[in-house]
């Protein structure tokens, strides 16, 4: 059984329906470790050992976010500053991280069709998305497709919600009990756009 | 009694005229010190009479000085000043008596030869000390390379005494034997006295480490100033006399014991309670030199005594500029140091003394010397001046290196005055943060406690100007007030005002309305000192209660920020409310009804701006 970190960042979370479905869905499974940031660190001091020995001892890295201005909150931003070092995260003895699995869980206002060339934003989300893969290909991580929930402008309706919600679960789920084609997935736009095409048959 | 007081009189008048003058015409407070002498002195005005025994018990103000030089100088910085100390200060000494004494043998006998070039070797530590403190030249490195040079010369005159009785030729003057009254170590055999005169100085140094500490608290504790000043000056004046009695230099041994407490946290109010009666003293014995130079005689003899005082400042110049070359002193500095120590000193005035009563020199002798020393004293400080003038000048123009080096030492200098829980928080942030602030306290269990932690913590009233002086305040960045007495801080704050207009000032206020004094004189940067803590306990409030932590953190942070903006407006109404006459309850109310209206208007819309787009529920 892999052991799962969710790195979670929302400035307004008592806001947020999504974020709040999603965490709930989550938040007590075995092997999951839910990491609030806006709320362990407040003051956005954030305790580099502390977290460095978080990534450490999980397998997969969960950066569970809101997507606001094509990126992440402010707080995910300082985290990679100031914990991703050089040889721990990146560089010639910096293998910290190497061979863990890492993807994005984001909720964005826009749908699909806001999200692509000649759309509202110009371009897709895994457009959008590649600094986090780059930065995964610095530290030797096994990159994957974000995991998204779109068009929450529009307003979902409770049920999508709660579909959504049990989406995030099976995939974590998945991933823990190492159920899903790594390979396979890669390949998809976004985690949860099949999620029974890429789930190995027990 | 009227007699006295009147002669008290005229030293001080004439003080009080010439050195304000003196500083006004950029000559140095020593030289219009010695012009007031000449003024009032018996080929002047005619208006004092005794000027020996008024130079004889203004010598204290020497000791005094080497008391509070001593005190700047803990142990571990006189270790390591002990290569220029007997280096630069033996060479000197001892080439400088070489040359004297061999160009006065041509002409005088080789015992008299001796001891002039003894006693001339010797320069004016009370001149030089005086005139380098009052240029803040004291802590350059040429000043410590001449202050090294002037403590030797204060050892060599303890061998110099031991020297001169056995260089009599004419026959012993009934004079000459007057033992201090106690007991007289000169009955003992050589290694009784080598062993009292260790003793005293291991009293000294076991007092000063061991008991000073206990008698000071005890005394602080009484809270009485003048006991304090009563048992700074005993000490000094005991210390001056055990050393007499062993036969050592008072100064010496006061210098010593401020070596030995310049660890202690009573050191700056010992300054402050010696500084006015040094100055003093001081003054008036500079005053004596200048009275006591003898026109007759000078007139008479103005060819050998004009050619005299040339030559032992071109003897002495060049033997300096030689030392100041050998231990490769840059250009500059071998300058200062060349034209700060060639004159004669106010030991030769003692020394010459002791070689007439000895037997050693002639009357007439000794009376030309003294002459030739005091014009040589006289002219130190004009020395001075043309050095800075000619020299100091033209080499700054000629190397314009590094000017600003001194600059890096005394920068970020905080004083903290006031050490109680809040002073001990703020304090262990500035050291976290590599400064170390100098502490402030009355309270003397505090100060002793503190100190035993490795603070540096002085004992004192931080309102009284002398302490500020004495902790730094002409060098220091900031001062900080966090006295817990709300007058005496507000009293700080104008006397700072006053005196330091460069000082930073940063206050702890107790509540608004202390806030609002500071307000009134201007202070910028106040503190309230509960409401940090309240704000942080509200947001730990906020916390338990189930907010978000990230939320309670912002509204801390908002309400602080409207409470900010409010604070001009509510010092508008209290300085109204002052015009019109309303009990303080009525005040206090009123305040209070303000700051709520206030609080009720805070919009906390601030709090979700930044994430209250067309998706709020993101």
């Amino acid at each position: 059984m892999k052991k799962i970190l969710v790195l979670f960042a929302h400035p307004a979370f008592k806001r947020s329906k999504m974020n709040a479905a999603l965490r709930a869905a989550i938040e007590d499974l075995e092997g999951v470790t839910f990491h609030d940031l806006y709320a362990s660190y407040p003051d956005f001091l954030i305790d580099v050992p502390r977290e460095q020995d978080l990534c450490e001892s999980h397998d997969i890295i969960v950066f569970q976010h809101p997507f606001y201005w094509y990126s992440t909150p402010a707080i995910l931003k300082e985290w990679m500053d100031l914990v991703l070092e050089h040889e721990w995260a990146y560089g010639s003895t910096g293998n910290a991280l190497a061979g863990k699995i890492s993807f994005q869980a984001l909720t964005a206002g826009g749908d699909i069709t806001n999200y692509r060339a000649g759309g509202m934003n110009m371009f897709t989300i895994r457009e959008l998305t590649t600094p986090y893969r780059a930065t995964a290909n610095l530290c030797k991580i096994e990159w994957l497709p974000p995991f998204a929930v779109l068009g929450i402008h529009q307003g979902l309706s409770e049920e999508e919600c709660i579909q959504r919600a049990e989406e995030y679960r099976r995939t974590l789920i998945a991933l823990r009990d190492e159920r899903l084609d790594l390979d396979r997935a890669k390949e998809c736009e976004f985690l949860n756009q099949d999620l029974d095409a890429i789930l190995k048959q027990v | 009694m009227e007699q006295f007081l009147m002669q008290l009189f005229i030293f001080l008048g004439a003080a009080v005229i010439a050195v304000p003058l003196a500083k006004k015409a950029k000559l140095g407070s020593v030289l219009g010190y010695l012009i007031a002498g000449i003024v009032i002195g018996p080929f002047g005005l005619a208006l004092i009479g005794d000027i020996e025994a008024v130079m004889h018990f203004t010598e204290f103000g020497v000791v005094m000085m080497l008391f509070l030089v001593g005190l700047e100088l803990k142990p571990s910085l006189l270790w390591q000043m002990r290569t220029p100390i007997l280096g630069m200060g033996g060479s000197q000494v001892l080439l400088s008596f070489a040359v004297i004494a061999v160009a006065c043998a041509f002409v005088l006998p080789w015992q008299q030869s001796v001891a002039i070039g003894l006693t001339l070797a010797l320069s004016s530590t009370a001149i030089v000390l005086q005139t380098l403190r009052e240029k803040g030249l004291m802590n350059t490195s040429p000043g410590q390379s001449i202050f090294s040079v002037l403590l030797f010369q204060d050892l060599a005159v303890i061998p110099m005494l031991a020297i001169i009785p056995l260089l009599a030729t004419a026959g012993v003057h009934a004079e000459a034997h007057h033992g201090p009254s106690l007991f007289d170590i000169t009955a003992l055999p050589g290694w009784m006295r080598l062993i009292v005169v260790l003793l005293a100085i291991g009293l000294i140094y076991v007092v000063g480490t061991y008991a000073s500490r206990p008698i000071f608290r005890a005394i602080a504790a009484t809270r009485v100033r003048e006991i304090f000043v009563a048992t700074a000056l005993a000490l000094v004046i005991g210390i001056s006399l055990l050393m007499t009695l062993v036969g050592l230099s008072p100064a010496l041994g006061t210098f010593l014991a401020g070596v030995v407490l310049a660890d202690s946290e009573y050191r700056h109010e010992l300054e402050s309670d010696i500084e006015p009666f040094k100055g003093l003293l001081l003054g008036i014995f500079f005053i004596s030199i200048g009275a006591s130079l003898n026109f007759t005689l000078i007139r008479e003899q103005l060819g050998l005594i004009g050619g005299l005082v040339v030559g032992l400042i071109l003897i002495k110049g060049l033997v300096l500029y030689f030392v100041a070359r050998v231990f490769r002193m840059p250009g500059n500095a071998r300058w200062m140091f060349t034209f700060a120590l060639a004159q004669g000193g106010e030991f030769a005035f003692v020394l010459f003394q002791f070689a007439r009563t000895n037997g050693v020199l002639p009357q007439g002798l000794t009376q030309t010397l003294i002459s030739v020393v005091a014009i040589s004293m006289f002219l130190a400080p004009l020395l001075f001046i043309l050095y800075e003038k000619l020299i100091a000048s033209r080499l700054k123009e000629a190397t314009p290196e590094r000017p600003a080096d001194e600059i890096e030492e005394s920068g970020r200098s905080v004083i903290l005055a006031g050490f109680g829980r809040l002073g001990t928080d703020l304090g262990r942030l500035l050291i976290s943060a590599g400064i170390k602030p100098i502490i402030l306290d009355h309270d003397e269990t505090n100060v002793d406690v503190l100190r035993r932690f490795g603070f540096e913590v002085y004992y004192g009233d931080a309102t009284r100007l002398d302490l500020l002086e004495a902790a730094g305040a002409e060098e220091a960045d900031l001062i900080i007030s966090t006295l817990g007495d709300h007058e005496k801080s507000l009293e700080l704050v104008k006397l700072v005002q006053k005196h330091y207009p460069n000082l930073k000032i940063a206050v702890n206020a107790e509540d608004r309305k202390a806030a609002f004094e500071f307000m009134d004189l201007g202070v910028n940067t106040i503190r309230r000192e509960t409401f940090g803590s309240a704000l942080t306990l509200g947001q730990d409030a906020l916390e338990l209660l189930g907010f978000d932590p990230y939320e309670a953190y912002k509204i801390r942070r908002l309400f602080r920020k409207k409470d900010k903006e409010t604070m001009p407006e509510l010092y508008q109404i209290y300085c109204e409310d002052l015009d019109t006459y309303r009990s303080m309850y009525q005040k206090h109310n009123a305040n209070l009804v303000e700051l709520m209206k206030k609080d009720r208007e805070i919009d906390m819309e601030e709090l979700d701006k930044a994430w209250t787009a067309a998706n709020p529920e993101t």
